[in-house]
């Protein structure tokens, strides 16, 4: 809530910087063209030029600015906190990062209590251990779970007052940057003056940064989860994480955190999925391009393609209430079901992920190796024509060998996707960790522990709440691994047939 | 192979099919046999995914009410009788409630229904959330109070379970919210014509309710979250695809860095999306401090994962554009920047657009992120009341309220959850259409 | 049509191989192949010429139903083999083209290995009982196309890595090692340098004697070189058939002298 009034003042500031923008393009528009006497092929550029080229360097250098500033500023501020913190501060099961959090909530509940005039700024500044600020902040809004301590208040001031001083800092550090870049810009502004180049190469620079953002989004999925995983591993051991055989989290600690029975469920749901998906994928893909006319393709390959379009959701719903029920009642309930056996008990289990699991892999099967077997050039086809192959012979000796490689791709692929799915394993795999080879027990994966280490009340300095992030990795790296190696496959197939 | 018999018939003639080639024609039918099979296979599972979906799900749009003739008492709402709007808002929907057992004694007593139904018993036939409706309905129109009003309400979702067959006299054996007598009246209620079902209007346009209530949840609140969520996407994704994919198509130099944002480029596209959750949660909530449960954080979370789709698209359509009109710009002296955004970028529009949408429809669909980053596991009752309210407001989204729907565990849950996936897959549907339509209508072949 | 001057260069047999009788041919609405009729002889080169888009290739196709596989390609009218209607309902296609090889413009070898590909026909059609009977053919398939020098110590090599030359002359292996009676080549050295395309042309002429040969060439050279009777095509129609001395030294047809003469093509 609180983070709604701090963003305040920046929405301000940037407006402030637009403003200014606008008013630069205005004033070097006119100024370039008074400076060459209304005549504007006097200019080396088109006017706006020199009006954009002041904008860009009034608003991108200050916005800039701001950017990194916004960034950085909390972890500066947290650092310089966090010394005031003293060991004894921290009780029992608690941790400097709990603490933090306190320090933080009291410190955003006081700048609502003055925001909303609960308190004035001096009162707010003045309060003491002995004021009930419990009681004063839970009338703003803001519940704390224990009465204040001095040290965390003291903290909390500190915190308020390195806020607000970064923040007058801030706005003025960036108002100074977007008046220097007007003038600098106005003062630039003469007929000879390149603006067009100019422009274009700030643009050109903004059109990197975007491209950039695609490594910037990777850089920060590794370190967020990098961060998190080395918290993780600096409270659990990483033996237990990776050699170990149970998982059984305990939120009152000493938990058993081992991956490996979540790999199982992962690797044993994705396998049942790749087989129903390869072969009916596969064969579709085949009939698809190899036999069917042009208008049973135009029919089938959307009617397939829509499959692929239904969100997870949709899968995740079908999985729990259509075919685990279904599931249940051909190889459950005893003498009631349809086989008369008693072999499977709950609607989750690892076969109703995997069939459904394996129902939305067909479409994104079938489409690649549809494009992998048009890629296999129509010579090799004729030459098995012409030597009196039929046509099913010249697939399986001929197509299929020559698209192998791409098709290896296209599984691995799948193979990824299916490792990484979440809502069909988390509304249809279960709950239970276990390693077993039984099929139709419930077994959990790893993205639905994440999902529920996650989700509802998170507390980030326990390891039940940090192995999600070392979870996150792994499963980072197992889909990354895949990908690159397909992709990799892939393309080498590709250029074969260039 | 045949015996020869003179010398006009060549040794093996072609006429007659040998037994090798008899057995290879029957592998090729088999092969192709398979080949259909796996196609009906996929489109059986379609069909019998719609058909579940709409079975399932078609009953949510329909809700079943009770229309009563309701005395509105004016010694109960408006005691002081000036009709203040202040004054009747201090009646809760605990004063309500009276009125609405009154009326529903009343209908019983003319109906010549017999039933030794306590008055207690009966009104539980009414929704909990009958009386808040009621409250509504008066302080929308405090003029009606003191006079006698027919309105329709809504009833518990057991009737309304009964109504559709979900509830069966014999699956109520163990279920303590309704019992056989109660369905007796509901019977001679149907008879009496004052129960009945209707379309919901409130299924669209409500807000989601509390365990206790599912006739009365709706997804018009996770509809507006979702929106929100689809304007920020569109808002960043678009320019910044769009830019990127200019850079990496016209101006990035064949090098190592190029290399690996295009390689970068092509993985985020099949990072599992429950990683950009992770990310999200890490960094614009734990670290930068915005709001949980957030639309602007649902759609900062969606558009890096739409990100890459888009520029994958729109690099597509960018090189679909012949050089030649790129070289045209160049020869009249225009500038490589100015070539690319007068001519290329224009030209180039509909399928980036097209791209768009689909990344859009896609992100739209996506439920897993939105799970870590707190857009489940509460209740989406209000709805935004401007702009910065909708961005910053804890809101739900439309898959997020279908997964929390599932996960309550109610068969009239569960009816929502499916009918929710219908109102789902219409704006699926219909934004592919436009994007198909669009790729019909302006596509142009060089 | 006047073709029974037997020329020097001696024809062993006049017996009629291939007969084809007012063949048409479409492609959809488009009438590709007019009202063809010719005979082709036993163990000759017969070369089909024209300039580019005159039917010949298509016409080469429907000798052994290659064009079935083209969805909108429609036959009329008979081709005769021996006597057999190669468009009888109850011909298989796949019989035909064992005993009809065929070798492309381009050469297309399998991405296997060079025995696996010259095994690759005697496989599908049983024609070997054990490994050393399938050694044998694929041996004497590459002896006969004059490769087996170059690839017998690498057998298991991908054919892939062969050069151009190499590679058609696996292709034509390939072919012959089904046994077939009439062998079909496509422009078969329009890929190729003029040293491998010496080493093929010299190659389908010592083929001459076990099989019909029946070439569609783009160079006049190449079909005065080593054909024995030739065919000229133009818009779909067979204008001239007779003796190759004949077609080039005195053509009846003027369209046949200009394109000799280099005035259309």
């Amino acid at each position: 809530m609180s983070n709604l009034l701090n963003v305040a003042p920046t929405t301000l500031l940037v407006l402030v910087i637009l403003l200014l923008a606008v008013f630069a393009f205005v004033s070097a528009r006119s100024r370039a063209m008074s400076l060459a006497g209304g005549d504007a092929r006097k200019l080396h550029s088109l006017p706006n030029y020199y009006g954009y080229n002041a904008a860009m360097l009034t608003a991108i250098p200050a916005l800039f600015v701001l950017a990194i500033w916004l960034l950085i500023q909390p972890m500066l501020v947290q650092n310089a906190v966090i010394e005031m913190i003293p060991q004894a501060a921290i009780s029992e099961g608690s941790s400097v990062n709990l603490v933090m959090s306190d320090v933080r909530r009291v410190a955003d509940g006081l700048d609502g209590a003055v925001q909303t005039g609960a308190l004035t700024v001096d009162a707010a500044k003045n309060l003491t251990a002995a004021d009930d600020v419990r009681s004063i902040l839970a009338g703003t809004g803001v519940a704390l779970g224990s009465d204040v301590g001095a040290d965390v208040l003291a903290a909390a001031q500190r915190y308020r007052g390195l806020q607000s001083t970064g923040q007058w800092l801030m706005i003025a550090v960036v108002m100074v940057i977007a008046i220097g870049g007007l003038a600098v810009a106005l003062m630039a502004t003469t007929p000879t003056f390149r603006a067009r180049n100019m422009v274009e190469r700030f643009v050109l620079a903004l059109l990197i940064l975007a491209a950039s953002l695609a490594i910037l989004t990777t850089v920060g999925i590794v370190f967020s989860m990098l961060f998190e995983s080395i918290n993780f591993f600096k409270l659990h051991p990483w033996q237990d994480f990776f050699l170990g055989s149970k998982w059984a989290p305990n939120f009152r600690g000493d938990s058993d955190l081992s991956i490996l029975p979540l790999l199982w469920g992962t690797i044993y749901i994705s396998i049942i999925a790749l087989l129903v998906a390869v072969p009916i994928g596969l064969f579709a893909a085949i009939y698809l391009s190899e036999y069917a006319n042009s208008k049973v393709r135009a029919f089938a390959k959307p009617l397939l393609e829509i499959l692929a379009g239904i969100p997870t959701i949709v899968y995740g719903l079908f999985a729990l209430l259509t075919v685990g029920p279904f599931l249940v009642r051909l190889f459950g309930r005893g003498e009631d079901g349809i086989l008369g056996l008693d072999w499977m008990t709950g609607a989750t289990s690892v076969l109703t992920a995997g069939l459904v699991m394996g129902i939305m892999l067909i479409p994104f099967v079938s489409s690649l190796s549809d494009d992998i077997i048009n890629a296999v050039p129509q010579s090799l086809r004729d030459g098995s024509f012409g030597l009196g192959a039929t046509h099913s012979e010249t697939i399986r000796q001929v197509v299929l060998p020559a698209a192998l490689p791409g098709i290896v791709g296209a599984i691995l692929l799948a193979a990824s996707r299916a490792i990484g799915e979440t809502m069909i394993v988390v509304l249809g795999a279960g709950a239970i960790a276990r390693i077993s080879p039984n099929p139709l027990e419930a077994m959990t994966t790893i993205t639905t522990r994440i999902v529920s280490q996650l989700t509802g009340d998170t507390d980030f300095a326990s390891p039940e709440t940090l192995v999600a992030f070392a979870l996150g990795l792994t499963l980072f790296v197992l889909t990354l691994g895949l990908n690159v190696l397909a992709l990799y496959i892939v393309r080498k197939y590709r250029e074969q047939y260039e | 192979m045949t015996d020869m018999s003179n010398s006009t018939t060549p040794q093996n003639s072609l006429l007659r099919q040998d037994a090798r080639t008899i057995r290879r024609n029957r592998a090729e039918t088999r092969f192709k046999a398979y080949g259909v099979a796996a196609i009906s296979v996929g489109l059986l599972m379609l069909v019998i995914l719609l058909v579940t979906i709409i079975g399932r799900g078609a009953g949510a749009f329909q809700q079943t009410f009770l229309t009563l003739d309701v005395q509105l008492l004016e010694a109960k709402l408006d005691k002081k009788g000036n009709r203040d709007l202040e004054d009747i808002k201090k009646v809760s929907t605990f004063g309500y409630a009276p009125l609405m057992a009154a009326a529903l004694e009343k209908k019983v007593a003319q109906s010549d229904v017999e039933s030794d139904l306590k008055p207690k018993e009966m009104a539980a036939l009414l929704s909990k959330d009958a009386a808040a409706q009621l409250r509504d309905f008066v302080l929308a129109n405090p003029d009606l109070i003191g006079t006698s009003v027919e309105f329709r309400f809504l009833t518990n979702s057991r009737v309304d379970g009964y109504m559709k067959g979900r509830v069966t006299r014999a699956s109520i054996a163990n279920d303590k919210s309704i019992n056989a007598e109660q369905l007796d009246l509901v019977d001679a209620l149907i008879k009496d014509g004052a129960l009945e079902k209707r379309f919901n209007l409130a299924f669209i346009t409500g807000a989601d309710a509390s365990d206790a209530r599912p006739e009365a949840a709706g997804m018009g609140v996770s509809m507006i979250g979702s929106l929100f969520m689809m304007l920020v996407v569109l808002a960043l994704a678009l320019p910044i695809g769009v830019a990127a994919s200019i850079y990496l198509e016209e101006f990035a130099p064949k090098n190592w860095i190029t290399d690996i944002i295009e390689v970068n480029i092509s993985n985020l596209a099949a990072v599992p999306s429950i990683v950009f959750g992770i990310l999200g949660l890490a960094v614009f909530i734990n670290y930068m401090h915005l709001p949980n449960s957030a639309p602007l954080v649902g759609g900062l979370v969606l558009t890096l994962m739409t990100l890459p789709t888009i520029i994958i698209s729109t690099r597509a359509s960018l090189k679909s554009v012949p050089p030649s009109i790129r070289d045209a710009a160049l020869g009249v002296g225009a500038s490589k920047m100015q070539s690319v955004f007068h001519h290329v970028l224009p030209l180039a529009a509909p399928g980036i657009l097209t791209g768009t949408i689909i990344g859009l429809a896609q992100a739209l669909g996506e439920t897993a992120p939105l799970l870590l980053i707190g857009m489940v596991g509460f209740i989406a009752s209000n709805a935004p009341d401007g702009i910065a309210s909708g961005l910053m407001d804890p809101n739900s989204a439309m898959p997020a309220q279908i997964y929390e729907w599932a996960k309550r565990a109610d068969p009239a849950f569960y009816e929502r959850a499916w009918g929710g996936i219908i109102i789902l897959l219409v704006f699926l549907i219909t934004m592919n259409a436009i994007a198909v339509m669009l790729r019909r209508r302006f596509e142009r072949r060089w | 049509m006047k073709d029974n001057i037997i020329s020097e260069m001696d024809v062993t047999t006049d017996k009629i191989k291939i007969s084809a009788r007012n063949v048409q041919v479409y492609y959809g609405e488009n009438r590709a192949i007019k009202d063809v009729s010719v005979e082709i002889q036993d163990k000759t080169v017969t070369a089909f010429i024209g300039p580019s888009g005159c039917g010949k290739s298509t016409f080469l196709r429907c000798i052994n139903r290659m064009n079935d596989t083209i969805d909108i390609c429609r036959v009329e009218g008979d081709i005769l083999i021996d006597g057999e209607d190669i468009y009888d309902s109850s011909v298989d296609p796949v019989q035909l083209r064992a005993k009809v090889g065929m070798v492309f413009q381009k050469p297309n070898p399998f991405p296997k290995s060079i025995y696996d590909n010259v095994a690759y026909g005697p496989r599908i059609h049983g024609l070997s009982r054990n490994k050393s009977e399938l050694d044998d053919i694929v041996e004497r398939a590459l002896k006969r196309a004059a490769i087996w020098n170059e690839v017998k110590d690498r057998l298991q090599a991908p054919g892939t890595g062969l050069s151009g030359g190499q590679q058609q002359r696996l292709c034509i292996a390939r072919a012959i090692a089904t046994e077939p009676e009439v062998l079909l080549m496509d422009e078969p050295c329009s890929a190729l340098d003029p040293i491998a395309t010496a080493q093929v042309e010299e190659l389908i002429d010592e083929l001459r004697q076990d099989y019909s040969v029946v070439i569609v060439t783009h160079s006049m050279q190449q079909a005065a070189r080593v054909s024995q009777k030739t065919a000229f095509f133009h818009l779909g129609n067979l204008v001239e058939y007779g003796a190759t001395d004949k077609i080039f030294t005195s053509p009846e047809d003027p369209r046949t002298e200009s394109y000799i003469t280099g005035r259309i093509g």
